[in-house]
């Protein structure tokens, strides 16, 4: 079995894997973290989307060893100290979830889109996160949601929104965004 | 109703938009979703189904499977004949009903694609679904029924031949016969104006986000089930009596669930299952299914054909309604499938002051997935079809719809109001609601672009939808249930539990799972109890920690199960004033309760109800016969629906060259009673919109000329994504239900209720000059243009079984392909 090894919300994991296990297999039942969920066996929900090095993936269309060698971040690692990341907390405020299943892929999602576009109108946030279904909200609080964190996120309103390195300087979501689209400063 | 009372300066709970408590654990991924369960030795099922909508199972050949790695054990039908009884079914609308065997896996015979054939249980879930590849059927083919009105003929194949007919029941309700009002016949043959039109009930996919998922653990002295459920009381009770467990040997808990909309409201063959191989290998055993899994096998909603006939005077006003159903059951009965129709039954005469009502319902069988409650259940399709039919009639007289449906809507001043179909609607005030989204909605304004784009002969023309709805929710008072066959009553319990510490923990048997509870029911409490808000904690979903309820489906969780809670609560000061008043040295008649406590009139002396209760914990000095605690419990159950209402108000631009439908602008206006918190109401409101537009435009289960699914991704089956749908206005009115001491009616169902119509009016408004009087839902690009070009006029429509995006019409009526939208 292939051998890999992963970071997964700041933590390094070698494991062996069946070269067909999916990425999100490999969260949910081996390394435990089962807040990323799986909605659909065609790609189409959304609902297991993480970061990967910074970049929105449908986790159950990466294979686990494609992870090797790379950063995952999912829901689980974005609150940082007890504080929620402002795109969950803008979740939170603005009623953006009701059963909660889409909710960590719609985050995750709504945070890549961010990255591509930090002031996005309404019309930009619907289509930017037309990949994820959500059967109970219609959309409209999410959409709010997003809108709301893009303001919270602007340059020198909130704290940083994944980090891979602990040590590394506080940095505005956006910028940090900025940086991990143009591929720098990740290791 | 007694005073609510409120502490002094403080905002009060009820009415107030509270952020949501079960948030905190879902945005940050600490859930318990079924899946996520993982017990020691715990085994994976994997479930194989019939490709094949009709056969003999001639032979399973499951050796191979039987010795591949991992696999502990691979059953089949036969395997399990003498164990697993036959799924109920708990509506038996009438004596002669109908009713096939139902096992949970099929012995001899399936008789829809996706029917189960075959379990493997193994060590891992990929060995589980390996080993079904290893797994040989023979089927022998069988003719397929998949037309309802030709399986009604008598030389039809019959989808169950020991039933000797594919008509499952039939279902009637006449308002001469009731005495509740004059003769369809009558009026029809006497009507100076008559609208007759078929419509069609798409068939529609609950497609609830989370997959369903059930973990047995066997090793307890309970059997332990944990489901994706919306029914865990109704599951356990349904286990017992379907496999002959005691019932206290089943616990069931619903931990999170993510989304139901019907479509958990069910005891389904893989609960039965997992429970059976759990017991037999005496280990933890979980399933959870694939999306392609869900969507042939979770139940199905609507699937009508709807004929309706409207007679009335040339002045507006309506003398009859006649309406005659058929229903689609799919292969089998599954827990209340016979009944959806008939929940509609007493709502087609809606807010409108018909003088003769008929109703009948044929329901059928046929070799496709069973159907039974999807959003609304019942009442959508009863309410699409007058709200077409008002519109259609207001064409015929050349009268704006909305003065049509004024001159014939229960006046404000006119409640409560006995219908047609017997049911008195308690309150309502359609005139503010409608005025206010007239306002919102710029309905002038709009219809004068609408005649300018008309008369300029714009390739978009601009359509204008109406619809104002009335729906019964709170289900329900047990009495009428009961006069209705169903199997059980429509009460709801609750128990509130004032811990030592002053803390309190509601218990209640409804079943959340996404609606909002814990923070409503805290809001409740807290201001009934004078308590914090966060100092209150609900527990639900367990039938260990709450073991009554009948759970959460028809817009009951609040007007029933929130009215226990609040029952309880007042049991619950009534048992704390005789303390009270004995700690205080008073009478209890000196004692008024307020924010949370009991003080003694006139004077400045009083107690709280933490002091009361770590009292009643100490109890060294109780009054005689008092129990040391201030726990209490209430079930309350409704003397009367409650019916809540609205005008929602849609405006679409119809491509006349391409069918493409866009919405413009949709404004609603709901009056849902009094409203605990507006945030989670307009959440509601806004998913239910999602979900009755996606009925208008989008969504439509179409199965081929076998009976095979052909929308069974989410890639053909076309759920609206944020692109897909509009912004909504939303707004309300309030009248207060007078059935409920808090008066709230209800607001689970009402959005989905009220917007299928109102998008439908508005396409066909749209295109009315061009001679169209009705387009088939979904209203695809496809099927509008095909309604603009005349290549098929409406009435045709009922026939015809299927075809979503991109299907095509084939000699035998079905529609072949697949929807051609794809994300
Ligand atoms: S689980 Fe649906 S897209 Fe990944
Ligand atoms: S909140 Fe339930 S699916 Fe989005």
């Amino acid at each position: 079995m292939p051998r890999i090894t992963v970071n997964v919300d700041g933590t390094t994991y070698t494991d062996e894997v069946q070269p067909r296990t999916l990425l999100v297999q490999y969260l949910r039942e081996q390394l435990g973290k089962v807040g990323t969920v799986v909605g659909c066996d065609t790609s189409n929900c959304g609902a297991c989307t993480v970061h990967m090095d910074g970049h929105s993936v449908k986790s159950c269309s990466v294979l686990a060893v494609q992870a090797d060698g790379h950063e995952i971040t999912t829901i689980e690692g974005l609150a940082r100290d007890g504080q929620l990341h402002p795109m969950q907390q803008s979740f939170h405020d603005n009623h953006a979830l009701q059963c909660g299943f889409c909710t960590p892929g719609m985050i995750m999602q709504a945070l890549d889109l961010l990255a591509e576009n930090p002031e996005p109108d309404e019309q930009q946030v619907r289509e930017g996160l037309e990949g994820n279904l959500c059967r109970c909200t219609g959309y409209q609080n999410i959409v709010r949601a997003v809108r709301d964190a893009s303001e919270r996120m602007r340059p020198g309103a909130g704290p940083p929104m994944e980090h891979s390195e602990p040590t590394s300087p506080p940095r505005t979501a956006t910028e940090q965004d900025r940086a991990q689209v143009t591929g720098g400063q990740h290791s | 109703m007694t005073a609510i009372p409120t502490t002094p300066g403080t905002e009060p709970e009820l009415g107030r938009a509270r952020k949501r408590k079960e948030d905190a654990r879902l945005i940050t991924g600490s859930t318990r979703w079924t899946d996520n369960m993982a017990l020691p030795g715990m085994l994976h099922l994997a479930v194989l189904r019939s490709p094949i909508a009709h056969a003999r199972i001639a032979s399973i050949d499951a050796d191979e499977a039987r010795r591949m790695s991992g696999v502990q054990a691979v059953l089949t039908g036969r395997d399990l004949a003498d164990e697993q009884g036959s799924l109920p079914c708990a509506w038996p609308i009438t004596e002669d009903m109908k009713s096939p065997q139902a096992p949970p896996m099929a012995v001899d015979e399936v008789h829809f694609a996706g029917e189960v054939v075959a379990v493997v249980a193994a060590r891992s879930a990929a060995e589980a679904r390996d080993a079904l590849d290893a797994i040989d059927v023979d089927y022998e083919d069988l003719p397929v029924v998949l037309d309802m009105e030709s399986a009604l003929a008598d030389d039809s194949p019959l989808v169950h031949s020991d039933l000797g007919t594919n008509r499952n029941a039939t279902w009637t309700f006449d308002s001469a016969e009731a005495g509740t009002g004059g003769d369809v016949e009558q009026a029809l043959a006497d009507a100076e104006v008559r609208v007759e039109r078929t419509f069609r009930q798409q068939r529609l996919i609950p497609a609830f986000m989370e997959p369903r998922s059930v973990v047995v653990d066997p090793t307890g002295e309970q059997f332990t089930m944990w489901s994706a459920t919306q029914v865990p009381h109704i599951l356990r009770t349904m286990l017992a009596m379907t496999l002959g467990v005691p019932e206290q040997k089943i616990r069931v808990i619903a931990p999170d669930v993510g989304g139901g909309f019907g479509g958990k409201l069910q005891v389904t063959p893989e609960e039965v299952i997992t429970f059976l191989l759990a017991r037999r290998l005496g280990r933890p055993v979980k399933w959870t299914e694939s999306r392609s899994e869900t969507m042939v096998s979770a139940h199905h909603g609507r699937d009508q054909v709807q004929k309706l006939a409207l007679s009335a005077r040339r002045d507006g006003t309506v003398t009859g309604l006649k309406v005659e159903l058929l229903a689609d059951m799919g292969a089998y009965l599954r827990l209340v499938s016979p009944g959806v129709p008939i929940l509609g039954a007493l709502m087609f005469n809606s807010i409108y002051k018909f003088p003769a009502y008929h109703f009948t319902c044929t329901n059928v069988f046929t070799n496709k997935t069973p159907t039974d409650a999807y959003r609304g259940a019942g009442r959508p399709e009863a309410t699409f079809a007058i709200e077409r039919m008002m519109d259609e009639l207001a064409a015929e007289l050349d009268m704006d719809p909305l003065e049509l449906r004024r001159k014939n809507w229960i006046g404000r001043d006119e409640f409560p109001f006995t219908t047609i179909a017997g049911l008195t609607y308690d309150s309502g005030d359609y005139e503010a609601a409608t005025d206010r989204a007239l306002e919102l909605f710029g309905y002038r304004q709009l219809r004068e672009e609408q005649a300018r784009r008309r008369e300029q002969g714009d390739t978009v023309q601009l359509g204008i939808g109406v619809s104002t709805f009335t729906e019964m929710c709170g289900l329900a008072p047990s009495r009428v249930l009961g006069s209705l066959s169903y199997g059980a009553g429509g009460w709801e319990h609750a128990q509130i539990r004032v811990l030592p510490t002053g803390k309190v923990e509601v218990v209640t048997g409804v079943s959340p799972h996404g609606q909002g509870h814990v923070t409503a029911w805290s809001q409740i409490v807290a201001e009934r109890l004078g308590v914090p808000f966060d100092d209150v904690e609900v527990l639900h979903g367990d039938t260990q920690s709450s073991p009554r309820g009948l759970d959460t489906y028809g817009s009951r969780s609040l007007a029933v199960g929130g009215v226990a809670a609040v029952h309880a609560a007042d049991k619950v000061i009534e048992k704390a004033k005789t303390i009270a008043a004995h700690l205080l040295e008073c009478s209890e008649d000196d004692l008024e309760f307020s924010g949370g406590r009991f003080g003694v009139r006139g004077t400045d002396q009083g107690t709280g109800l933490a002091d009361v209760a770590l009292a009643a914990f100490a109890a060294h000095d109780l009054p005689e016969g008092i129990e040391p605690n201030l726990d209490a419990e209430a079930s309350f159950d409704p003397e009367n629906f409650s019916f809540p209402h609205g005008t929602h108000l849609c405006a679409t631009e119809v491509d006349t060259e391409t069918g493409a439908v866009r919405i413009r602008s949709y404004v609603c206006v709901d009056d849902v009673g009094t409203v605990v918190n507006p945030l989670i109401v307009e959440g509601q409101v806004h998913g239910g919109l999602a979900q009755g537009i996606a009925q208008a435009l989008y969504e439509e289960a179409v199965h081929d000329e076998d009976g095979t699914l052909t929308t069974a991704t989410f890639a053909d089956y076309l759920v609206p994504s944020a692109a897909d749908l509009p912004e909504f206005t939303t707004d309300r009115t309030e009248t207060r239900a007078t059935s409920n001491p808090l008066g709230v009616k209800g607001v689970g169902e009402a959005g989905t209720i009220a917007s299928t119509p109102a998008v439908v009016n508005a396409v066909v408004d749209a295109l009315r000059p061009l001679g169209v009087d009705d387009v088939e839902m979904p209203c695809s690009p496809q099927r509008v243009w095909r309604a603009i070009t005349g290549t098929r006029t409406s009435s045709d429509t009922a026939a015809e079984a299927g075809g979503g995006l991109g299907s095509m019409d084939t000699g035998g009526g079905f529609a072949a392909g697949s929807q051609g939208g794809s994300r």
